[in-house]
């Protein structure tokens, strides 16, 4: 069986990405991905330290900038399982119009979002998720600002797996974290996180009492009742897949390589090279 | 050396006329150089072509026009003064000139008559070639590969039609150059870029780069390279260092205002040691600048672009057939230093045309990547350090997922392993293996060429897509005034190779330094590395490449 070390790690005691962590090495170790085949991906954040703190393969790259590296990774080799760890304001602050344009592209990549609705690497300002009202060392009167709805805009967006968990229920984030490694195209999964340092309001006891798991009733084929259920979030969060579609990814879609094989080890042959010299002649 | 002219408004279907004109003139065996005056719209305006053609090789493009075609009055005001004493005006009758070089015909009404108004360009082109002595056995060979089946007819009426209106004015001048290739700048570089071993490229469309893109795209399946159209530059800076991280060969181009989002992800490159490819195609700036001209004004930019402190190496492409080879060098020196390579052109070499030898393939290799025969066994084993402190500043490289060893790359200041760290020592360690990367990179430069008489008194320098202007200018000069000039034309500009400089310097009295921008940038940085200061420059900014012409005139003006 596959086995990820992890360790020694620079978040605050109490940190949700602990939780995240032991979560993404149990999915991978159950999915049985063998490390060196695996590839995590990050921007710059807290939560982006992730991929220093297991043994894969490790793309850190710049902030906001890991979605369309990590894309381009698998396109250069299928082989890899290619994973994105990353914050909020990571993923829908810097990176915004990436996530937008990841999720049009649909390589197989998975994003595990920490949304812990606050920045704090940069020691607790508004992220595009924190609340309105919610007061900071700049939001200094209460965030002003409408909170982005990741989920919803990802759905809305043409995501084909689109998820919420909560860092406080591994059982389930390991669950969900399992099956978007799994599905076939770019994934979702906004994870929601307590920073225990920077944010006093999105606290464990503010998650637990909030969040309800989807149960059968929720179809998540279903795009309508998909969208409606992602625009639940203050006093009831639902966990679960939010929105499920199976669809063709890049790879699929590409003609080169829906024939199979790592890109990188392909080549062009000498005599179609000759061929394009002398279309010019 | 024959020089005509094609004028017209966007839309008035220049273009064809031009690339079957230009086709047919080469196959017949005249050495071609065709440049592209375009303004920023789709309909409307003034563009215009110029084809030049002759026996002998062409470096550039010339003011002084033998003939040509007006298909707008705008044409004829604008150029006419560029007209030689037998020069012609071929127009359409509708155009009312009174104009005693005028050549009228009724091309319109007999394009119509044939039955399609759009042919009367390949009227122009029947009369073009009786003009200049040409016969018509390659017209339907070229019509063929570029207009489509079911036109090729009508236009090789056309063509016949237009050749049987005029009479011969031109003796015919007989070339070598039919085997040769019509290559534009930028497919030039595609081509390079194919031959390398490319197998990724990501970029945002933007004028002059994107032709790059195109061709890529249109060429991707047959050659095995993924063509990804990104959301921004950064997007596709990223995307790029993303799939060459992971082993594929990965290449971006844009244009200045592009390369000014992708400077962070050059230091990334930097930092985490990750071969790039990065063209930037240049156009006069700032900002939006004048998005379809010319420019050198990038220079400074690129050496210096991004924060921080790391090696690069930045390759200006002096004309078609170099933008060939110093891709496949980009490419080469990018993997061996692990660093980033830029590619410096412009939208002079971009989009103009010039007859180019035929690459022979045996001149570089294709090797699949990565190598492993040539580091350690224990650098594909679980103590791999992707960051080992070497002698010469290159660690081993592995490709994630080929081997056992886990494959790292950071942003942040890093330890052998990979992993973030803030010690003093390794940061020193660090900064010192990468720069040390400078020191065999140094001895890999390529001097200047050297262009002239070897004791010239005046001694031009340039850089770049000026090289065909200032030899030309060189070579115009040195009929006079035998053994007076020399030039040297940099291709390598970032580190600055400096030997051929220092030496020519200490003999040429007047230096002087012929640039497509307003602040001499070639000459600040031979200054910064050398002291050496040029005396006068020649320096153009208004969007249109320099000619040999106008480098005489600067010349004779004294320069500024």
């Amino acid at each position: 069986m596959a086995h990820y070390q992890t360790y020694e790690t620079a978040w605050c005691p109490g940190c949700g990405n602990f939780s995240i962590l032991r979560c993404l090495k149990t999915a991978l170790e159950e999915l049985g991905k063998d490390p060196t085949k695996v590839l995590i991906a990050a921007g710059i954040g807290q939560a982006a330290k992730t991929p220093q703190y297991i043994s894969t393969n490790s793309f850190c790259g710049l902030h906001g900038r890991s979605l369309p590296a990590a894309s381009a990774a698998k396109i250069a080799n299928e082989e890899l399982t290619v994973i994105v760890n990353t914050g909020d304001g990571d993923s829908y602050g810097e990176g915004g119009n990436h996530f937008i344009h990841t999720i049009r592209r649909n390589v197989d990549i998975t994003h595990f979002v920490h949304d812990n609705q606050i920045y704090g690497l940069t020691k607790g300002q508004a992220s595009p998720t924190t609340s309105e009202g919610h007061k900071t060392a700049v939001q200094t009167y209460g965030n002003r600002n409408t909170p982005l709805n990741p989920v919803l805009l990802a759905i809305a967006s043409g995501a084909g797996f689109v998820a919420r968990s909560f860092s406080g229920d591994p059982q389930h984030l390991t669950t969900i974290m399992k099956q978007a490694i799994s599905y076939k195209g770019y994934a979702l999964v906004d994870i929601l996180q307590p920073c225990v340092s920077f944010n006093k309001i999105n606290t464990y006891r503010y998650y637990k009492d909030r969040v309800y798991y989807l149960d059968e009733d929720h179809d998540p084929t279903d795009k309508m009742a998909a969208i409606q259920k992602s625009m639940e979030f203050d006093d009831h969060i639902p966990i679960g897949i939010l929105y499920y579609e199976e669809k063709p990814d890049f790879h699929q879609k590409n003609p080169i390589l829906s024939k199979g094989g790592p890109l990188y080890q392909k080549n062009c042959s000498k005599k179609d090279l000759e061929h394009l010299i002398t279309e010019f002649i | 050396m024959y020089n005509i002219l094609i004028g017209g408004a966007a839309g008035q279907g220049i273009d064809t006329t031009v690339t079957i004109l230009e086709r047919l003139l080469k196959k017949s065996g005249y050495y071609v150089y065709t440049t592209k005056d375009v303004m920023s719209r789709v309909r409307g305006g003034h563009n215009f072509s110029t084809i030049r053609f002759g026996d002998q090789a062409i470096y550039s493009h010339s003011n002084k026009l033998d003939g040509m075609i007006a298909l707008n009055q705008e044409t004829i005001s604008e150029h006419r003064k560029k007209l030689n004493e037998n020069g012609f005006i071929l127009c359409d009758a509708k155009l009312q000139t009174e104009d005693a070089k005028a050549i009228l015909l009724n091309m319109e009404e007999m394009a119509k008559e044939l039955g399609d108004f759009r042919v009367s360009g390949s009227i122009a082109i029947g009369a073009i070639l009786k003009l200049f002595g040409e016969n018509l056995d390659y017209a339907k060979e070229v019509m063929s590969t570029t207009v489509k089946e079911a036109y090729i007819e009508i236009n090789m009426k056309a063509i016949s039609l237009g050749y049987h209106l005029v009479e011969t004015r031109f003796p015919r001048k007989k070339g070598n150059f039919q085997d040769w290739m019509l290559l534009s700048g930028n497919s030039s570089i595609a081509l390079g870029a194919i031959a390398a071993g490319l197998r990724f490229y990501s970029a945002y469309p933007m004028s002059p780069s994107t032709s790059i893109m195109e061709y890529l795209a249109s060429k991707g399946t047959e050659t095995n390279i993924v063509v990804e159209q990104a959301e921004d530059e950064i997007a596709a800076i990223n995307m790029a260092i993303g799939a060459s991280f992971a082993g594929a060969r990965a290449m971006t181009a844009t244009s200045g205002g592009g390369f000014s989002l992708m400077v962070e992800a050059l230091g990334l490159s930097g930092i985490a040691e990750i071969p790039l490819v990065v063209a930037n195609i240049q156009r006069p700036g700032p900002a939006t600048g004048l998005p379809t001209r010319t420019e050198q004004s990038d220079l400074k930019f690129v050496i210096s672009a991004s924060q921080g402190e790391f090696p690069r190496m930045v390759i200006a492409i002096k004309d078609h057939r170099d933008a060939f080879y110093q891709t496949i060098r980009a490419f080469s020196l990018a993997e061996k230093y692990q660093i980033p390579v830029i590619l410096l052109s412009d939208q002079y070499l971009a989009d103009s045309t010039a007859t180019v030898k035929p690459f022979p393939l045996d001149d570089f290799s294709m090797e699949p990547l990565p190598t492993i025969s040539n580091i350690d066994a224990e650098d594909i084993e679980e103590n791999y350090l992707r960051y080992r402190i070497t002698e010469d500043g290159i660690s081993p490289r592995r490709i994630p997922g080929e081997t056992k060893a886990f494959v790292t790359a950071d942003s942040d200041e890093h330890d052998e392993k990979g992993w973030i760290t803030e010690s003093a020592q390794m940061r020193i360690q660090m900064m010192d293996k990468r720069m040390r990367k400078l020191q065999n990179l140094q001895q890999e430069l390529l001097e200047p060429l050297f262009l002239g008489a070897e004791s010239c008194e005046t001694l031009f320098i340039g850089w770049g897509s000026t090289y065909g202007p200032i030899r030309e200018a060189v070579e115009i000069l040195n009929q006079d005034d035998k053994g007076k000039y020399g030039a040297l034309v940099f291709g390598d500009v970032f580190p600055l190779p400096t030997r051929e400089l220092i030496k020519y310097s200490k003999t040429a009295k007047t230096l002087i330094n012929v640039e497509q921008n307003a602040t001499g940038q070639l000459a600040g940085l031979i200054r910064e590395y050398t002291g050496i200061q040029c005396t006068q420059s020649i320096l153009k900014y208004d969007g249109r490449q320099i000619s040999a012409e106008e480098i005489v005139q600067q010349l004779q003006k004294g320069g500024r």
